[in-house]
């Protein structure tokens, strides 16, 4: 039930009174975080930077420019409606495909343009916003999710969240939400959270409600055989975010994009501890080399470093057999792969 | 970055804070623990009047040593007046006097009364029985049928007065005390009514004593002698003897207070208990009127009852501190236990808990309703705060109604703050689901109780009270806290399972 000190100490785990005053404290300045919690801005930022991210259609800003959600939406084959300042996925409206006057979400549920204004000015009010202060609406493209990942997760779109330290890729895990998170991807609600090796993308271990998995819960398919492709293109991106951003301690969530790759959903001044459970390693050997290491290095030579201190094996016994992402992995063999 | 100031200034509380209070031991000699004490009462009258701008004259009436009580020391605060202290009666007055006075006056007087259970009253005597009382018609008929009333159910002069004051009570009200009522008071009439049936009587004035209270007034009593002894007669309940915390301000059957020259005046009194040896007390008095005592004993009365409460904060706060960042507890709001805590501490706790868990259950469910109308947040939260305002009335007079006492004492919640606790609750409850809310406010609740027994044990109340220190060791304390970078103890759980392969 209950572990000693040492045994955390042993396996590097850092707590969260470490993580606070150590990182957090340390290396966020507390001015930088407008930038990560307002998701238009960091879109704009990361846009500046050349850091993908799904397209942005538009904003509306006032319960005035409501009306003007129709022309924005014309032509768009499916969209998602979220709010700039929203927590925890609340709020966001996906819809996957239009049919003349009707707007069609992943369910098969049927919107009629009344109802997309509804949601997009209870967004401009607040409603799903921190502290209920007034928001702004986000219109972003659909993602277009990758096809060979569906087995690995029930609706929901997965992600990858990797910690960033002083722009070192230091840890990595792939969220995939279950019918006990309700289609979200957050840890504490459900969501199955794979570790990835960060040299390779490749799965090292499962966790659901802290406890290991194997497989998924819902579609049964077993997680081993699980691998990123363009995990390189991945992590450069991802490390790209420290200069854009200024934070040292930062979580980057990325999603995969069948014809545009990886691509940046949103950052996190405070990231979780979570991903330590879904690695079953702490971080703390991790950030303390990365510490050591002299500041200022390019962004391609710290993913060199880190794809080299941090490979790992898996934990995973190996799929049975027929890897069903042999071709995913063979890319990123073939194309990605760094050979240290 | 060097961590060596921050240890530095750690060190120099610590110092301080230490040398401070072994200072106040030695100096002082204020014990460490509050065993072995004499309860000192610290009462403060504070006079108030406005002055039409000629000569004034001010007559306090003020207390003796009595059944109970011994009289220590005295102060005055009146600048601008002259003042004597006179012996009329067998009572003891103050006399305070200026030419001229304009505008609004206050005068202070404040006692130590120490805590005497044998102490003995210096020889009250029974006034003169009054012979030359006449009532008018009807009012004579009505005043003798009710002293034949209790008279012939009555034994001798204490049954007597006991009978004739049960019959002035709201249940036993006849028509002739009705009539006797509506023409005088109350405590007057019935002391009237005693010596007209041979009884000696009088009214004096009573100050109920309560730790930390302010802005209290007196209470009538009647004093009714049989012989050479007396017993205290409650003129409302009709009620025998002297209850323990009851000092007698007024025993001479006058006046509290008389001014001339002045108009709308009137009497207000604040009291503390603090415990102390009687020799320190009254080696403090002598020290407390230099420059160089800033200690918050030197305040007024008044303010030290506020700081007994505020001093006992940094406590609360400690323990919201030692769970969250030690043990790991989430709360719903950081320092909203505190405030909770100190509400436990008016209301006792099981009356507390069930307060609170009634109050923020009921105020779920109507907040739950109003999250339907999709208001704006101000407005939503200034909703909860009248609803709340509603249920703490409606629960006051329920539990009035049957009866319970305790319910009343509901009041004492800080209600803005239950109020955003419901709405932070409510909020989670959307998103996070109901676990998240009985987990967060089950770690309140119990954040709340642990403050709550931190705060009300008498030994700690007594060394943050006494030893101002004490404060500067608890922000040493928790700034070294603020410095822990180790594991909190659910965490030794919650990654528990990484250890296991």
């Amino acid at each position: 039930m209950w572990a000693w000190p040492k045994q955390l100490r042993t396996r590097g785990i850092v707590g969260m009174n470490r993580r606070n005053i150590r990182y957090i404290g340390r290396y966020n300045d507390r001015r930088l975080y407008p930038l990560v919690d307002d998701k238009l801005k960091t879109k704009l930022l990361a846009e500046r930077h050349g850091i993908t991210t799904p397209a942005l259609i538009g904003t509306v800003t006032t319960q005035f420019g409501v009306k003007h959600i129709r022309e924005m939406i014309t032509d768009v084959a499916g969209f998602v409606i979220k709010p700039a300042k929203g927590s925890g996925g609340k709020g966001i409206l996906v819809v996957e495909r239009v049919e003349g006057d009707r707007y069609i979400k992943p369910s098969g549920v049927a919107l009629t343009l009344a109802d997309l204004e509804r949601h997009v000015s209870n967004i401009l009010s607040g409603l799903y916003s921190l502290g209920g202060t007034p928001d702004v609406a986000v219109v972003e493209a659909l993602i277009n999710f990758d096809e060979r990942f569906s087995a690995y997760t029930y609706e929901g779109v997965p992600d990858i969240r990797v910690v960033v330290f002083r722009g070192y890729p230091v840890m990595a895990m792939m969220r995939l939400s279950t019918a006990a998170s309700d289609g979200k991807a957050n840890l504490h609600q459900g969501a199955v959270g794979v570790g990835l090796d960060i040299a390779t993308g490749r799965a090292l271990r499962g966790v659901q409600f802290d406890r290991t998995r194997q497989a998924h819960p819902d579609t049964g398919h077993e997680l081993a055989s699980l691998v990123i492709p363009e995990w390189r293109t991945l992590l450069l991106l991802a490390a790209s975010c420290y200069e854009v951003t200024g934070l040292g301690y930062l979580g980057t969530d990325m999603v995969l994009d069948r014809d545009r790759g990886p691509m940046l959903l949103e950052l996190n001044a405070r990231p979780g501890l979570a991903i330590q459970m879904a690695n079953g390693e702490g971080l703390r050997r991790r950030l303390d080399l990365v510490e050591r290491e002299a500041h200022g290095a390019e962004v391609s030579a710290r993913v060199d470093f880190a794809q080299r201190q941090f490979a790992r094996q898996g934990e995973l016994p190996p799929p049975a057999e027929g890897v069903p992402l042999a071709g995913v992995a063979a890319g990123a063999y073939n194309g990605e792969r760094f050979s240290a | 970055m060097s961590r060596l100031p921050f240890y530095l200034i750690v060190a120099l509380l610590l110092v301080a804070g230490i040398a401070l209070s072994i200072h106040r031991h030695l100096q002082f000699e204020v014990p460490w623990t509050p065993g072995e004490q004499r309860q000192i009462w610290e009462i403060q009258a504070q006079v108030t009047f406005t002055a039409e701008g000629g000569p004034v004259k001010v007559n306090l009436a003020l207390p003796s040593s009595q059944r109970g009580f011994r009289i220590l020391t005295e102060h005055t605060a009146s600048p601008g007046y002259g003042l004597s202290f006179l012996e009329e009666n067998g009572g003891r007055r103050a006399e305070w006097a200026t030419r001229e006075a304009q505008g609004n006056q206050q005068l202070f007087y404040s006692v130590q009364a120490l805590v005497a259970p044998d102490a003995r009253n210096g020889g009250v005597e029974a006034p003169p029985l009054r012979e030359d009382i006449v009532w008018e018609p009807p009012y004579d008929t009505a005043a003798s049928q009710v002293i034949e009333r209790a008279w012939a159910r009555s034994a001798d002069a204490y049954t007597f007065a006991r009978q004739l004051i049960r019959d002035f009570t709201e249940e036993r009200e006849g028509e002739n005390a009705r009539l006797l009522l509506t023409q005088f008071d109350r405590t007057p009439l019935l002391v009237r009514l005693l010596h007209q049936a041979g009884v000696t009587a009088r009214a004096v004035s009573g100050l109920r004593l309560e730790d930390g209270r302010r802005r209290q007034s007196l209470t009538p009593w009647i004093q009714v002698f049989d012989g050479s002894d007396w017993t205290l007669f409650d003129p409302r309940s009709g009620t025998q003897g002297q209850p323990d915390n009851l000092l007698l301000w007024e025993s001479a059957g006058e006046s509290v207070l008389e001014v001339e020259g002045g108009t709308s005046s009137r009497i207000d009194f604040a009291m503390i208990s603090r415990s102390q040896p009687a020799a320190a007390a009254v080696r403090s008095q002598l020290v407390e009127d230099t420059l160089l005592n800033f200690s918050i004993h030197s305040l007024p009365l008044e303010e030290q009852a506020l700081f007994q409460t505020i001093l006992l904060i940094p406590i609360g706060a400690l323990v919201v501190v030692l769970l969250r960042v030690l043990v790991g507890i989430k709360t719903s709001g950081t320092f909203m236990p505190v405030l909770i805590a100190l509400a436990f501490i008016q209301t006792s706790l099981l009356t507390g808990i069930v307060g609170f868990l009634l109050v923020v259950a009921v105020g779920l469910v109507i907040r739950n309703y109003l999250s339907y109308l999709n208001l704006l947040l101000v407005a939503r939260v200034s909703a909860v705060i009248i609803t709340v305002i509603a249920i703490i009335s409606l629960f006051s007079v329920l539990s009035y109604r049957m009866g319970l006492n305790a319910g009343l004492t509901i009041t004492f919640f800080p209600m803005i703050i239950l109020a955003w606790t419901i709405e932070r609750m409510s909020i989670l409850w959307e998103e996070e689901g109901a676990k998240e809310v009985l987990i967060q406010g089950g770690g309140s609740l119990l954040t709340a109780v642990l403050a709550y027994l931190a705060m009300n044990n008498p030994w700690i109340r007594h060394i943050t009270f006494n030893f101002l220190g004490v404060q500067l060791i608890l922000m040493a304390l928790i700034l070294l806290l603020g410095n822990y970078t180790g594991y909190r103890l659910l965490e030794l759980r919650r990654f528990k399972p990484v250890t296991e392969d």
